[in-house]
């Protein structure tokens, strides 16, 4: 069965569950340290070396296949035909790459910021890596299921414990929110394994189930990603859990956890209920519009930097829903490099915050106005990712909207125009945001401007807005051929 | 002889406390408890592989009822060590104590064996009775735990007569107290009022064991009642023998019937939700945990209703990974009650700054009977969900999943207080010594296990049915 789909690694080297465990065993490891300090070592060591195996991944990956690569396939509760199976292709390579880097760019962060429990807070973010590199590699849906899961225990607790004044309330909707959408992914995976007898996902794409099944079964896969994404009206979780988080937190939800949604939308929805997909399509753009306005108005409204950002995720999560149902190359091109900008762009605005709240101690834009000439290093980070979040040309955002837009557009123009309108919002609140941080007003404070390490780990983040801002061609043509693939099986069910 | 070997070190294991509580008083039976239900535990994994029938086939030994046995020693034995120094029995009765609990395992192990209606009767009353004499024996007494000990009676009997009346419709109908004459008959009657209301009505004792919708009403008040070691034992143990003998008892209607199915999903649809909904407002853990019990039995249901061999593992898979994230939820109680009283919610605030380990073990199991994975409780679950799913049964598997979330509040409850409030000022940090804090790493690496690996154990339960 599995090698229709599963290109086995060559060298047999099971090096996705290297990428995948080596977290959770530094975690493990550093249960065992006494001082805060060697604990810290250790987690940025075990976060590099993790990344660097996802390079030798990243420089191994084959972009001139459909199938699944580096896969391993080990059963695993044979009894009901679970199997450990493995395997990336063009949408998961560049979502796992995100995730390696932002970890030992959030111990980073959390150098200074996180003064008690230390050890807790390394291992709950080396354990969320585990479980969020496990989401992206799995190719079983229990095993998906339970990394999918598992995820939301260490989230919960980098809220509950090291969040802000409401962290009580924030953590809880949080994680029933979640859990709330997953149980109805649970009901869906259990009847598609009683259709299909597999728990594997390839397996269970484009069988031609029947319309009814397929409807409840998209049905119960939307709420789950709808509201990870999350798409209006399922987003109230979202503000109350980014402001309380603790940055590395933030950093994580926005630029991982919020992927999760619509990596879930193209590994699931579009593959294993096309029809449905098609036939719910008006309804999910309708959805991503609307969020996409809704999200720019209510940061207009925003006097917390870090709400700002966290409203401003639902729109930028919007462009991506609109991009994967439209249903054109273009669209799902650019919804899939957008994921990764919003990940990058958003965890970089988010680590800014932290920054300066660590300083400030407050994160409402008054308090820290007119920083332009107390911190010139800081506000041109800031100022280089705001205007990277409203897609100004030149930046990763831009490129990333303007392939959503040219998909919108071939399939629905008033949805494209609407869209437009979302895009020169997010302008308004963004530089309204830049200003008041830049010029806001003139006073003799003494703040101290971004230190080395905090120039270190944004540096990487510059460099991506950058580089796919003037040159995504080698990040486009690495996605192609997966994604075309997508749609070249979806083209039937499309009139 | 050799057959009945289990049993009868149970048995040496209660005449060894009787002769200790005619001698010294003074001398502390606690610490000749764990070691010798280390002895139970060993010679029950020994007699695993035996099997042969005993008084006129009344009592079989198999596979199935060996495996039972095993599970039944290993609950009882971590029960024992869990109790360690801290007992809150009134010290004039502590060899009695160990000598009932003894007697109450020796009842269920019976239970498991038995295959002929009154030998199932006199074993589930051996349980019974000496379960009803120590519920009351808690250090200082008061009101609350006389109410609990007397509403158990009560309601046990009550429980007991609709068994006795229900199998009097049984032996009217197959006019044989044996199963295996039975299950020739019962199958052209179950579509039958008759039939239906002789298997249901004989469920009813164990399903009082179990506290399942509508025979729960003695759990809160008991859990409450009891000392906390008491309430661990009963809140556990017999729940193992009850769905035992429910899958003995469901196998006989084979072919099911729809309505008696129809009968089992409402009372399970009414258990869970019930269960769920009073926990959200407990602020008592172990009234809490009584209705999380109540929930439990609901789960434990979609297995036993989907009447397949794969159900039955599943169901026989959860109540196991149910004794241990549930010891493990008491074991957090008895080591955080103060002067043996029962621990309030609130009372767990900031436990993870008082002893790390145990907000850690909370956690695991919390999570592990929300169904979160990795735990236990969610491969328990999947399982469960998924013999029903496949028996055609949507609606229970809806209504579980909703159940899930709604039960999501009060478990992450027991979590957020311990991680997230601040500990009042007088309590202070909780010291474990060596033994509890080795138990406390076994029940967290049992709960991951059984979450993680649960094959071996999966494919043992699915062939002893």
């Amino acid at each position: 069965m599995t090698g229709n789909y599963l290109l086995m690694n060559p060298s047999g080297f099971p090096i996705l569950s290297a990428t995948i465990f080596l977290p959770l065993v530094g975690g493990i490891i550093l249960l065992f340290l006494k001082n805060d300090r060697a604990i810290k070592i250790t987690a940025l060591i075990t976060g590099i070396i993790t990344f660097l195996i996802s390079l030798i991944l990243f420089s191994n990956f084959n972009p001139d296949t459909k199938l699944f690569q580096f896969g391993e396939n080990i059963p695993w509760i044979p009894l009901y035909k679970i199997n450990y199976i493995l395997g990336i292709d063009g949408i998961t390579i560049f979502l796992i790459l995100l995730t390696t880097i932002l970890t030992p760019i959030c111990v980073l962060c959390s150098w200074t910021a996180i003064k008690e429990r230390v050890k807790e807070f390394m291992f709950c973010m080396l354990v969320m890596e585990t479980a969020m590199v496990g989401v992206f590699c799995s190719l079983d849906f229990i095993l998906f299921y339970i990394f999918w899961e598992a995820m939301l225990i260490p989230m919960y607790l980098l809220i509950a414990i090291w969040g802000g004044p409401r962290k009580d309330y924030a953590s809880i909707k949080f994680f029933i929110y979640t859990l709330f959408g997953s149980v109805f992914l649970l009901v869906a995976i259990i009847a598609i394994y009683l259709v299909t007898g597999t728990f594997s996902i390839p397996d269970a794409m484009f069988r031609g189930y029947s319309a009814n099944f397929q409807h409840w079964v998209f049905l119960a896969f939307a709420i789950a990603f709808a509201i990870k994404v999350p798409m209006f009206p399922f987003h109230t979780w979202l503000p109350a859990a980014h402001t309380e988080a603790p940055t590395a937190g933030s950093v994580f939800l926005a630029s991982v956890l919020l992927k999760m949604g619509a990596y879930g939308f193209l590994r699931f929805c579009l593959p294993i209920t096309p029809a449905a997909s098609v036939y719910f399509a008006p309804w999910m753009i309708a959805l991503s519009v609307i969020a996409i306005i809704y999200g720019g108005f209510v940061c207009l409204a925003q006097t917390d930097m870090k709400k700002l950002i966290a409203y401003s995720s639902v729109a930028h999560m919007g462009f991506v829903t609109l991009g994967i149902f439209s249903f054109t190359l273009f669209g799902f091109e650019g919804a899939l490099l957008q994921m990764l900008n919003h990940g990058v762009t958003t965890g970089a605005l988010f680590l800014c915050v932290g920054i300066i709240y660590e300083r400030t101690h407050s994160r409402e834009i008054y308090d820290n106005a007119g920083l332009g000439k107390i911190t010139p290093v800081y506000v041109g980070f800031l100022g280089l990712f705001c205007i990277s979040a409203f897609a100004f040309p030149g930046t990763n955002n831009f490129v990333g909207e303007i392939y959503v837009l040219i998909g919108t557009f071939m399939d629905s123009r008033v949805a494209g125009f609407t869209a437009v309108i979302g895009a020169v919002l997010a302008a308004a609140y963004m530089l309204r945001l830049l200003k008041q941080i830049v010029w806001g007003r003139e006073d003799k404070r003494t703040i101290t401007d971004m230190n080395a390490r905090e120039v270190i780990y944004l540096a990487p983040l510059v460099l991506f807005v950058i580089w796919v801002g003037l040159f995504p061609r080698p990040y486009m043509s690495v996605m192609e051929r997966s994604l075309a693939n997508l749609l070249d099986q979806m083209r039937p069910f499309i009139q | 002889m050799i057959l009945i070997l289990p049993e009868l070190t149970v048995l040496l294991f209660s005449v060894f406390f009787l002769f200790f509580s005619l001698g010294d008083r003074k001398r502390n039976p606690a610490a000749w408890a764990g070691p010798l239900s280390l002895i139970i535990l060993i010679t029950s994994l020994l007699t695993l592989s035996n099997s042969g029938a005993l008084f006129s086939g009344a009592y079989r030994v198999d596979l199935f009822s060996q495996i039972f046995k095993a599970m039944l020693s290993l609950g009882f034995c971590l029960v024992l060590f869990m109790m360690g120094r801290r007992n809150e029995i009134e010290e004039n009765y502590g060899a009695e104590y160990f000598m009932f609990l003894g007697f109450s395992i020796l009842g269920l192990m019976m239970l498991t064996s038995s295959v002929e209606l009154i030998s199932m009767v006199i074993s589930l009353e051996i349980s019974s009775y000496s379960l009803y004499i120590i519920v009351p024996l808690r250090k200082g007494s008061t009101r609350v735990q006389i109410e609990a000990s007397i509403k158990y009676l009560f309601f046990g009997a009550v429980a007991s007569g609709i068994m006795l009346y229900g199998m009097g419709y049984l032996y009217g109908i197959a006019h044989s107290t044996f199963l295996a004459d039975i299950i020739k008959v019962i199958p052209s009657y179950i579509n039958q009022p008759v039939g239906i209301i002789a298997v249901v009505f004989t469920l009813t004792g164990f399903f009082f064991k179990l506290s399942l919708f509508p025979f729960h009403f003695w759990a809160p008040d008991v859990y409450e009642g009891a000392s906390n070691t008491t309430t661990t034992f009963i809140a556990t143990i017999p729940k193992i023998a009850a769905v035992a003998l429910l899958v003995r008892i469901v196998m006989l209607t084979l072919p099911g019937g729809q309505q008696f199915i129809n009968i089992l999903i409402v009372l399970a649809a009414f258990s869970m939700t019930f269960g769920n909904l009073v926990g959200l407002v407990q602020r008592d853990v172990k009234r809490l945990l009584a209705y999380s019990g109540i929930a439990h039995a609901g789960y434990v249901m979609l297995g036993v209703l989907s009447l397949v061999g794969d159900g039955n593992a599943a169901a026989i898979y959860y109540i196991a990974v149910y004794l241990i994230m549930n010891l493990a939820c008491f074991y957090v109680v008895i080591l955080l009650s103060r002067n043996n009283d029962n621990p309030k919610i609130d009372d767990l605030a900031g436990l993870a700054k008082r002893s790390p380990l145990l907000a850690f073990l909370l956690a695991a199991a919390a999570f592990s009977l929300a169904g979160i994975p990795p735990t236990g409780g969610f491969t328990g679950k999947l399982f469960l969900l998924m013999s029903a799913f496949k028996a055609g049964h949507i609606n229970i598997v809806v209504i579980a999943a909703v159940n899930t979330v709604i039960s999501i509040f009060y478990y992450l409850n027991l979590v957020r207080i311990s991680y997230s409030r601040p500990a009042s000022t007088e309590a202070g940090e909780i010291m474990l010594t060596f033994q509890e804090k080795a138990l406390c790493f076994i029940f967290i690496g049992l709960i991951l296990y059984t979450g993680l690996l649960p094959f071996g154990l999966l494919e043992i339960f699915k062939g002893m049915l």
